[in-house]
């Protein structure tokens, strides 16, 4: 712990400045531009660096971290490849409006720009991918930089920023001080809704029929899922939340509706085209959400809070824009509400017709096995309690509608970016913030490998990160899409030929590993796994190879009309 | 329909770039941008001509805006201003034009600031329409070179 006013080298700087950020752990690989951050972090005690495998490993780890628990991940890498490696996770980070703080060592001041070894230019490279991001060029700057790093990572709508350190500034003496407080002129986020905005929101609501919560990531980052249980089931309006928001409601509450849009639920979908009053809360009208845009709520007078003004009217022109905190929004809501109720069991009915008309089911076979069956057993083994992350493609849908989540920074997916290889890292990531609750991870045999390497992350750390192996040896979206818009031309999606023995390679890296290939052995799989915790443990569940995902809403289509089943592809309802 | 739109920004290296890129990603127009300190030297502002539709251009003002090195964002479009534009425009000179050159540089009030034998080098200050037209009418005399500033733009005084 050092004082204002002592003297410092840049790469005390550096870890002083963590300190009071109150940073628990930098995910993170040494190099070249950081040896004097590395020489410095021997005597570091109080902060942990956790050693990755893979640059973009640090960034989903930092992610996992950041999502699991609602504080910034840092990452800290080194100049040139090391920095380039982290830019499909900021990527990542950004269109899911996570908070990180990204730290890359650079070349010396003298010679950036000279093509030198190890040089790239991260800050121009980042530009577009980042919130924000400095190149630190004097070390009397460095402190007030990570500052204003973490305060614009973690304020307004969050996301990645990045600090660029040369090794000069690391390895220069100056004063510390530690700025008291930030002031960026550019950046003042309305954190406080209009008032007149949240009045007339409640008097839409208070005369609506048919009204229907849309609720996006935004309520989990403001910490607002108590006061959105609270207006719904006061209100009696059902919710449907987006990849990002579930968890934001509790999934096992009758005025849940699940996730809407391309692989949402049936009813969530005719919900949004039939309502008459559509509230948006914390989400951005994503093109997997909305469909085609023309058809989308066009009966619904719509509501849109959102603390980024970008997102309103961006995709979809809304009729009552209110910008602002989503805590701050439903907060005050709840405060105008007038006392009078409409009474809309009739609307609640017409959602539970559809809910019955087709509903999420799956058939059990003896001697086969299908994803939703493990990912309803492993929902049913936690209660819904798990922190439960995602890699990208069919099993992601399906734990989507399958895990019912029942607390909010309990699903962690790449939704935006779609970035297989997400999975595994964050999981790690997730382990290391949370202990109190399983963190369970599904991922694609193709995602896992793209990122196996962090396997010795959660070994080397003892994480008991469940990995639960959805392998069904196909890239199996894209196989999905081949065969029902591509001529059934499977071109480069079998993996069958290629994958390694998967319960092979999770020994070889020290971690327990078994396989299952039927609902019993599934069962006991999944129970025996729950109840490891001295480390890691693989399951490769081997499924049904061409299972599709359904329903289904053909990209650019209306979300009313769902492709429910692969044996009637031509039916739509 | 065009919009002229007045940004302060944080005089700091990448800034342009920052503004350049965004409309780049984002696949709005950039018709014209001009870059210069105010008389406070950690801020410039920029003048920047775009084109769309209401419901675009809202989305390139909230975009702005969002940038962290942005301070204010002002669509003059519909508000009094004025706008200028600097044209540097080199011509071909013989004995025969010449004459017609000087006539018609001064009804645009242009300056001249180089001339020899075979070319001559006129400046002329004034809105974006009216350079236009100066280009076109001086065009038959054959344009060497021609260099334009791009827009700047200011509000008018209150009365």
């Amino acid at each position: 712990m050092h004082n204002n006013g002592d003297k410092l080298i840049g790469s005390e700087i550096f870890f002083e400045c963590l300190r009071r950020e109150k940073v628990e752990y930098i995910f993170g690989y040494p190099g070249g531009a950081l040896l004097k951050v590395y020489e410095t972090l021997h005597d570091v005690e109080d902060i942990e660096h956790i050693l990755v495998r893979h640059e973009q490993g640090a960034t989903h780890m930092a992610e996992g971290y950041a999502r699991a628990t609602g504080r910034p991940g840092v990452v800290l890498v080194t100049s040139g490849p090391g920095a380039t490696n982290t830019v499909t996770g900021i990527t990542n980070a950004y269109m899911d409006s996570t908070p990180l703080v990204v730290f890359t060592g650079q070349v010396p001041s003298s010679l950036i720009g000279n093509d030198a070894f190890q040089e790239a230019d991260i800050v121009g490279i980042t530009r577009p991918i980042t919130k924000h991001n400095f190149l630190v060029k004097d070390v009397r700057e460095l402190a007030s930089t990570i500052r204003k790093a973490f305060f614009l990572a973690t304020n307004g709508r969050p996301g990645p920023v990045l600090v660029d350190m040369p090794k000069d500034v690391l390895n220069t003496e100056c004063v510390f001080e530690w700025p008291e407080s930030v002031d960026i002129r550019g950046f003042k986020p309305t954190i406080k809704c209009h008032a007149n905005q949240v009045q007339k929101a409640a008097r839409m609501i208070a005369k609506a029929m048919r009204p229907l919560f849309y609720v996006g990531g935004g309520v989990i980052s403001a910490d607002a899922s108590e006061e959105l249980r609270k207006i719904a089931i006061d209100q009696q309006i059902p919710v449907t939340m987006t990849l990002q928001g579930l968890g934001a409601f509790p999934g096992d509450h009758p005025l849940s509706m699940g996730m809407l849009g391309m692989h949402g639920t049936y009813w969530a979908n005719q919900a949004v085209s039939n309502c008459d009053l559509l509230i948006a809360v914390g989400a951005r009208f994503d093109d997997r959400v909305t469909g085609k845009v023309d058809t989308f709520a066009t009966h619904a007078y719509k509501i849109h809070n959102d603390i980024d003004p970008t997102n309103v009217d961006k995709n979809i022109k809304v009729d009552l824009p209110v910008v602002g905190d989503s805590k701050d929004f439903l907060a005050t809501l709840i405060e105008a509400m007038p006392k009078t109720k409409e009474d809309r069991s009739a609307w609640l009915d017409e959602i539970e017709a559809w809910r019955r008309q087709c509903p999420l089911d799956y058939t059990i076979e003896p001697d086969s096995l299908k994803t939703e069956f493990v990912i309803d057993e492993v929902s049913k083994q936690t209660r819904g309690h798990a922190v439960v992350v995602t890699d990208v493609g069919q099993h992601q849908m399906w734990t989507s509608q399958y895990y019912k989540f029942t607390e909010p920074r309990s699903i962690i997916t790449s939704g935006g970016l779609g970035t297989m290889g997400f999975g595994l890292p964050s999981a790690i990531g997730a382990a290391f913030g949370v202990t109190d609750r399983p963190v369970v991870l599904f991922s694609g045999d193709g995602g896992l490998m793209m990122n196996i390497q962090e396997l010795v992350t959660a070994v080397y750390n003892r994480l008991p990160v469940k990995i639960f192996l959805i392998n069904n040896s196909y890239l199996g979206m894209v196989r999905q899409w081949q065969e029902l818009f591509h001529q059934e031309k499977y071109t480069f999606t079998d993996l069958a030929a290629s994958n390694p023995d998967f319960v092979k390679v999770a020994e070889a890296f020290g971690c327990k590993a078994m396989s299952a290939s039927n609902p019993e052995s599934a069962r006991k799989a999944i129970t025996e796994a729950l109840a490891y915790n001295e480390g890691p443990v693989l399951v490769d569940f081997r499924v049904i190879r061409k299972d599709m995902v359904f329903p289904m809403v053909p990209a650019g289509g209306s979300i009313s009309d769902m492709l429910l089943a692969r044996l009637n592809p031509k039916t739509m309802v | 329909m065009k919009h002229l739109i007045s940004v302060l920004v944080e005089n700091k290296f990448g800034t342009l770039n920052r503004v350049a890129a965004m409309f780049s990603a984002r696949g709005f127009n950039l018709e014209s941008i001009s870059i210069g300190e105010t008389e406070d030297p950690e801020i410039s502002r920029m003048t920047i001509v775009t084109r769309g539709e209401d419901r675009i251009i809202s989305q390139v003002l909230k975009q702005l805006n969002r940038l962290i090195d942005t301070i204010k964002v002002t669509d003059l479009t519909h508000q009094p201003h004025v706008e200028r534009e600097l044209l540097l425009l080199s011509l071909k000179l013989n004995k025969s034009t010449q004459h017609e050159i000087f006539e018609l540089a001064n009804v645009f009030k242009g300056k001249v600031v180089d001339i020899k034998q075979k070319s001559i080098t006129i400046e002329f200050v004034g809105s974006p329409d009216k350079i236009n037209t100066a280009i076109d009418l001086f065009r038959p005399f054959g344009i060497r070179e021609l260099a334009r500033s791009g827009a700047v733009a200011i509000h008018r005084g209150e009365s």
